[in-house]
């Protein structure tokens, strides 16, 4: 180095000497800023991701440098998040790289007081060992003389967090060893979703994809907190805005989705269907529906059989109600004439008709009770005929004359009785909806879980589809339902479900009933109209899929192989299982009941009677180690060392560790590539699953046992790649595509065979393997395509991104308008053409009119754009597939302050699901003797900061220091009521549990009039427990195990509780203060189980 | 020394500072009608610049659980709930008759959301005072901390009008928003911006952004947003303009920023004049002492 160079370096020299003579800028610049280069600029290497946390799906890159992640953050070449991500999205560096996550497996002996460090291997044995046990141990051939071939004795739970192929793998493998209790986060977040999307329009996802949010003209977000649940997928709405769309937010609290609306409409918890059926009887009374897409497109026409009767015409319930056992039978709620087949519903409630058997009435019972709502969730409804229409809508039996009829009460002044909506306000509401539909403009509705999470959670879904349908707002741009989903797989793990009573694309499980075989269980399952019409070919293909060449047509594919259901198996049953001793094995798989589900108590209860647990998580959550120091164990009803429980934690790997498929909310498929192996013991699900899977195999291969059978038939013969044995991802997507005869994939479902001769393990997946490649990972830039950006990633079905656009074209095939074209038909060229892949028949003419007799997709007509529905229609009007009602009623909440001014002497759901047992009692309601021990409504909810129950967001000190305590919101009048001080505590009280929270006064939460007088609100955010780097008490403590009979999802977005200032008693004392409570109210086994199952 | 280079409009104080091939000046433009609340910036910062935890203590100021700017929080989001003045248009809707009794007629909320960062300040205090060199004037036209420099002196903190730069007490360093002064020279947009949801957060040429925000007050104005206003964008203000600057709906002072922020050392030139005439004065004085009686000598009678 010359003295010139060294002198150089000396900033005085340079200051003297250069172009800064004052040494502010050039001259003071040490040699370290000089040599800065950013860590995105220096990686080895730029790996293409999706974030792992909510549905929205943002594109991810992560950059690596020496085979370490340095860097994760957003693409923008994404055309779902244009390269944003949220606080969640941006911590993801700290979630996969940080201190909180586990690398090494830990082992709980019974009644052991401490973790010990296990083997992988060992402990994979260990597992094995455990499953194949427990599974010969509680093996059941018959149940109540009807063949099931299953266990009861193990579940799982978990899957939404997971790759698609990971849950194609736990599916499989669970079903294989004839496990059924399999079950995942969409139960308890969006299984309603399906059965109130599906029945009304074919399929059970949201109807849209979000970035088409800015073509609406008026958005309603409504049971959702968009914004901060949703952030990035909130820019939509937010372009929307910019656009002079008016946004609405209808929720119980003022939250960040409130700050940028237009008009906020403050409503009571619980009173959805109400304020949503008067909007319904606005648009039928002032006759501002769109009569011609109604007329066409919906079945408004369709006569209804002269045997059903309303619940104005029975007070409050329709007809077929079997008072004694709390079910509906739906042969009244039929077409006149007709028998149609659900598109998502009850699909078993016609085997015994269609198959001429006379069942016993239990048969009848155990079905009903298996959220059937949810199969066919994509997919349609039956028709045997064409059911009689009245083109005039006159009709009194025709669906419009009804439905008018049966929403005349939801006027206006009930609105403001039963929500506590002011006239002003709803009228608001009523014309920026009507004015902004129509041909030249569209609305579109957003929920989430505030409308899903109720024992009447399907109805309020249903109620948004039937007044989209009657404003026309459905398959166009700019319209739709987007059903806001919170997991970065909750979509893929509905359509290759973790789910107990489905399987992959929403194929009907099938129930325990006699003489049973593969033709008769199609016959009673498929529609004779519609893509249903051939359940055959994917059934078949399925069950080649699963058990490969060992199924053959002569032993019906087998069918017999899969266990059977016999009612209702999902997790909240399945805790009850455990607490009674009969289910003995749990894999918690990303998911953490134990602060996460309804009753936590309950949860972590139910799994101290388990004989043995697994655990993957990153970090040691609740689940793992209630045993330990959970709440229990303070209170004194658990002693560490009374536990039996043998528990296992395996460390998980994270997305930037694994390759695989999440499907976001937009049901696209969005491949992630590994960035780098995970370090320790830690592995992917789809390793966990497939070398357990591996191993149980290996145990049975020798058996003789014919229970072992199905797992011997069992196709497992997965590549596996590396040093760590990763089975390859992209094979297992390419199982799930499918294949021909001659080993070719398959680009298309329509290619499938009923005879065996075509393999696919979940048939709306079929094409995203098409040609050999992986069209899940395709990313060309949204910058050189349109906003529909059919060539990022792949949606099913078939790659359409906005379902049923044929109804974005009038009847005879031209745009409703030209501002809202989408799909129209091309008459020079013969085919449906447009913006987006026809959701159609691509070559069937406008004013097609099918053959008689035709079936299936040949007796779609020209002008029936729910292609997967029974008579092609949407519908309005459900004849079949709910549990409870073809048309969506208000009845109040499980534990309500009110009774149902509607009718009064049915103020709940006459067929919502309970469990009335020690530890899960419901509260008086309304003018009932006790009521007023729980005065106040609670609503939980979510903040942006956190993410679920915790395990992925109270580990990370950057987020946990944005939102470091639970805390209650209450207004300044309830503070003042109940003397509670901002920035306090206060202890809220039911009669599962209390809690405690930090006070935050606010007038975000505003005191409502209901029935004439004013009731309190209470939010509470749900993402706490007791570990973690930022603690709290757990809402879902106080939250009861009540449930909607179409899908079994928990009622926590609305019941009742005091509140009152202090922290909650410490030991013995809590359980005895909830006990007087109880007492106080004067509770029984009975309290809140009137007129309920 | 020349008054302007500590206060008043400095077109280019990148090149002013010694910096010969110096790019557009950048910056931020920070719309707050649009700002969700969402905190993104916080952790993106955070991230990049592997900034420690910062408290985890419930502050009880609405969702706002970072307090403001500091050694270990660069970008900071303020929330502000408050009564909706007269006329606006994001309104909730609450019927006269289900009011609480006592409540104000007009009663009902909005939430005010901003994301506060450094200004860098077109006459910046702290790299002024800063006695170490430590503090300087980019390529850029923003202002960073050397990190290799700092000593901890901390004579930046009291300069600064906004109350942004401090010392981080585990480090003895002070720390502030570098405008991620690393991926700026690689062309990468800084952190914040990037993750920023819903383009709350601009980033870009100062010039460019200054039209871009006259053009959104016009907008919001035209849509019946009449407090929008613009806050930190006149290149003749205190600071002689904000790189970073805001777009805000009520008063700076109800997000907790100074209304007339002023640079500290704007006097600093005048000071020096002052100090030296007044030690010119001094000086002459003393020399007058010693020669008046000596001319009063010379002429007095002998």
């Amino acid at each position: 180095m010359g003295v010139h160079n060294l002198l150089g370096r000396w900033p005085a020299y340079r200051q003297l000497t250069g172009t800064d003579p004052l040494g502010r800028g050039r001259a003071a610049m040490s040699s370290a800023t000089e040599e800065l280069r950013p860590r995105t600029a220096t990686a080895d290497r730029v790996v293409k991701s999706v974030c792992p946390y909510c549905a929205v799906g943002c594109g991810q890159q992560v950059y690596v440098k020496d085979d370490r992640v340095v860097q994760i953050e957003g693409d923008p070449d994404s055309p779902v998040s244009r390269g944003r991500l949220c606080p969640k999205g941006s911590a993801t560096l700290q979630l996969t790289t940080g201190s909180a996550r586990r690398h090494q497996v830990l082992y709980r002996r019974p009644y052991g007081t401490d973790w010990e460090p296990l083997d992988l291997e060992t402990a994979m044995d260990m597992v094995a060992d455990r499953v194949v046990e427990t599974r010969r141990r509680t093996w059941e051939w018959e149940h109540d003389g009807l063949r099931t071939a299953r266990t009861m004795g193990i579940a799982s739970l978990g899957g939404a967090t997971l790759d698609n192929e990971e849950n194609y793998l736990i599916k499989k493998l669970f079903t294989g060893l004839g496990i059924v209790q399999v079950e995942n986060q969409a139960r308890v977040c969006h299984s309603s979703t399906v059965a109130g999307l599906g029945t009304s329009f074919g399929r059970g996802g949201a109807t849209t994809f979000m970035q088409d949010l800015q073509h609406a003209d008026c958005i309603v977000i409504q049971g959702s907190n968009f914004a901060e649940a949703h952030p990035v997928g909130f820019q939509w709405v937010m372009e929307a805005k910019a656009r002079g769309a008016r946004i609405i937010h209808v929720d119980p609290r003022f939250t960040r989705t409130s700050a940028l609306s237009d008009l906020f409409v403050p409503i009571r918890a619980g009173s959805d269907i109400a304020f949503l059926g008067g909007i319904i009887n606005h648009v039928l009374t002032e006759e501002k529906d769109f009569r011609e897409y109604v007329l066409n497109y919906t079945n408004a026409a369709t006569l209804v059989g002269d045997e059903f009767q309303d619940t104005e015409d029975l007070d409050g319930i329709f007809s077929g109600l079997d008072e004694e056992r709390h079910h509906y039978d739906t042969e009244t709620w039929q077409y006149r004439g007709t028998e149609v087949q659900a598109p998502s519903g009850d699909v078993d409630e016609l085997y015994a008709r269609r198959n001429g058997d006379t069942e016993s009435a239990e048969d009848h019972e155990r079905i009903h009770e298996a959220a059937e709502s949810e199969t066919h969730g994509s997919g349609g409804a039956q028709t045997e005929a064409l059911p009689p229409r009245d083109e005039t809508l006159r009709d009194p039996r025709c669906v419009y004359q009804i439905l008018k009829r049966h929403y005349a009460r939801y006027t206006p002044e009930m609105v403001e009785k039963i929500c506590g909506i002011g006239r002003e306000a709803f009228q608001e509401v009523c014309d920026a909806l009507t004015s902004n539909s129509g041909p030249d403009r569209t609305s579109a509705f957003a929920y989430a879980v505030g409308w899903t999470q109720h024992s009447t959670g399907s109805q309020c879904i249903r109620a948004a589809s039937v007044l989209q349908l009657l404003l026309g707002n459905i398959g166009r741009p700019g319209g739709g339902i987007q059903a806001l989903r919170g997991h970065a797989s909750i979509q893929g793990s509905s359509d290759i479900p973790t789910l107990f009573n489905l399987l992959p694309g929403y194929l009907p499980m099938p129930h325990a009933h006699a003489h049973e075989n593969l033709d008769a269980f199609i016959r009673a399952t498929r529609t004779d109209k519609g893509f249903w019409g051939n359940m055959r070919a994917y059934f078949v293909s399925l069950l080649k899929s699963y058990y490969g060449d060992a199924a053959t047509a002569g032993n019906d594919f087998c069918f017999d192989h899969l266990p059977r259901l016999t009612g209702s198996h999902g997790t909240y049953e399945t805790v009850m299982a455990q607490l009674d001793g009969a289910c003995k094995g749990y894999f918690l798989m990303g998911e953490n009941p134990a602060v996460g589900s309804a009753n936590a108590r309950l949860q972590r209860l139910g799994m101290s009677r388990l004989e043995w647990l697994v655990v993957r998580d990153f970090s040691l959550i609740e689940s793992a180690t209630w045993w330990q120091d959970g709440p229990e164990t303070e209170t004194g009803e658990m002693k560490t060392e009374d536990v039996g429980t043998e528990v296992f934690f395996f460390p998980a790997a994270a997305h930037t560790e694994k390759s695989g498929s999440f499907t976001n909310t937009n049901r696209w498929l969005q491949w992630h590539h590994a960035a780098v192996e995970p370090e320790g013991d830690a592995r992917s699900d789809l390793w966990f699953m497939y070398h357990l899977g591996r191993r149980i195999k290996e145990r049975l291969a020798a058996s003789t046992d014919p229970m072992d059978r199905a797992v011997q038939d069992l196709t497992w013969d997965y590549p596996v790649d590396g040093p760590l044995e990763e089975p390859v991802a992209a094979s297992v997507l390419a199982e799930i595509n499918g294949h021909g005869p001659d080993g070719a994939p398959l680009s298309a479902y329509t290619e499938l065979k009923d005879d065996g001769s075509t393999r696919c393990g979940c048939w709306i997946y079929c094409g995203v393997y098409a040609d050999g490649v992986n069209q899940a990972a395709r990313r060309k830039p949204h910058t050189e395509q349109d906003w529909v950006a059919s060539e990022w990633a792949w949606a099913w079905p078939a790659n359409r991104r906005i379902l049923y656009n044929r109804a974005s074209a009038a009847p005879d095939g031209t745009p409703w308008s030209d501002r809202k074209a989408y799909v129209w038909w091309d008459d020079a060229e013969k085919r449906w053409t447009g913006h987006d892949v026809p959701d159609f028949v691509p070559d069937r003419p406008p004013g097609h009119v099918p053959e008689p007799g035709a079936t299936g997709p040949d007796a779609l007509r020209g002008n029936d754009p729910f292609i997967m529905q029974a008579d092609g229609k949407g519908w309005l009007y459900a004849p079949a597939g709910l549990e409870d009602g073809p048309m969506p009623t208000h009845y109040e909440p499980q534990d309500s302050p009110f009774t149902n001014a509607l009718y009064p002497s049915r103020s709940r759901s006459p067929v919502r699901q309970l469990h009335p047992r020690k530890g899960n009692r419901y509260h008086p309601s309304g003018d009932e003797p006790g009521a007023g021990v729980y005065p106040y409504i609670v609503t939980t909810h979510r903040l942006t900061e956190h993410f679920t129950a915790g395990g992925m967001s109270r580990w990370s000190p950057y987020l946990s220091e944005l939102q470091p305590e639970f805390f209650c919101e209450i207004s300044p009048q309830l503070a003042a009521e109940r003397g509670l001080e901002h920035g306090g505590w206060a202890t809220i009280v039911t009669a599962r549990n209390a809690v405690e929270a930090r006070v935050m006064v606010t007038g975000r939460i505003t005191p409502l009039t209901v029935h004439g007088r004013t009731v309190h609100q209470i939010g509470l955010p749900f993402h706490w427990g007791p570990n973690g780097i930022s603690t709290g008490d757990a809402a879902n403590e106080l939250v009861a195990i009540a449930l909607d009979p179409n899908a079994l999802i928990q009622e926590d977005k609305a019941l009742t509780a005091d509140i009152r200032p202090g922290r909650r008693p410490r030991g013995p004392a809590l359980p005895e203060l909830v006990a007087e409570y109880r007492r106080r109210a004067g509770i029984t086994e009975t309290t809140g189980t009137q007129e309920a199952t | 020394m020349r008054d302007d280079l500590f206060s008043g409009p400095e077109p280019d104080p990148a090149r002013d500072a010694g910096h010969q091939d110096a790019p557009e000046r950048v910056g931020f433009f920070t719309d707050t009608s649009v700002c969700i609340g969402c905190k993104a910036c916080e952790v993106a910062c955070k991230e990049w610049n592997a900034i420690p935890e910062d408290g985890m203590s419930l502050t009880g100021m609405s969702y706002d659980n970072t307090g403001g700017l500091g050694a270990s929080t660069w970008r900071h989001v303020a929330f502000v709930e408050q009564p909706v003045p007269a006329g606006r248009t994001e309104l909730p809707v609450v019927e006269p008759d289900t009011r609480a009794e006592g409540e104000a007629a007009d009663s009902g909320m909005r939430w005010l959301m901003s994301s506060d960062v450094c200004k860098h300040c077109t006459h910046a205090a702290c790299l002024d005072v800063c006695p170490t060199g430590s503090l300087f004037r980019t390529e850029f036209g923003t202002v960073v901390v050397q990190e290799d420099i700092c000593n901890g002196c901390g004579v930046c903190v009291p300069a600064c009008p906004y109350g942004v730069i401090e010392q981080r007490p585990t480090d003895g360093r002070a720390f502030k928003c570098t405008l991620c002064y690393d991926r700026l020279g690689a062309g990468q947009e800084p952190a914040c911006a990037k993750a920023c949801p819903t383009e709350s957060i601009q980033f870009g040429p100062l010039d460019e952004l200054r039209e871009r925000a006259a053009l959104r007050v016009d907008q919001l104005h035209e849509a019946g947003v009449t407090e929008a206003r613009l806050y930190g964008h006149a290149p003749d203000n205190g600071v002689g303009g904000d790189g970073a600057f805001f777009l805000l709906l009520d008063e700076p002072e109800v997000y907790g920023l100074p209304p007339d922020p002023v640079v500290t050392t704007r006097d600093l030139g005048a000071m020096w004049r002052h100090a030296g005439l007044a030690a010119l004065s001094l000086a002459a004085g003393a020399a007058l002492s010693f020669a008046l009686p000596a001319l009063t000598r010379t002429k007095g009678p002998r």
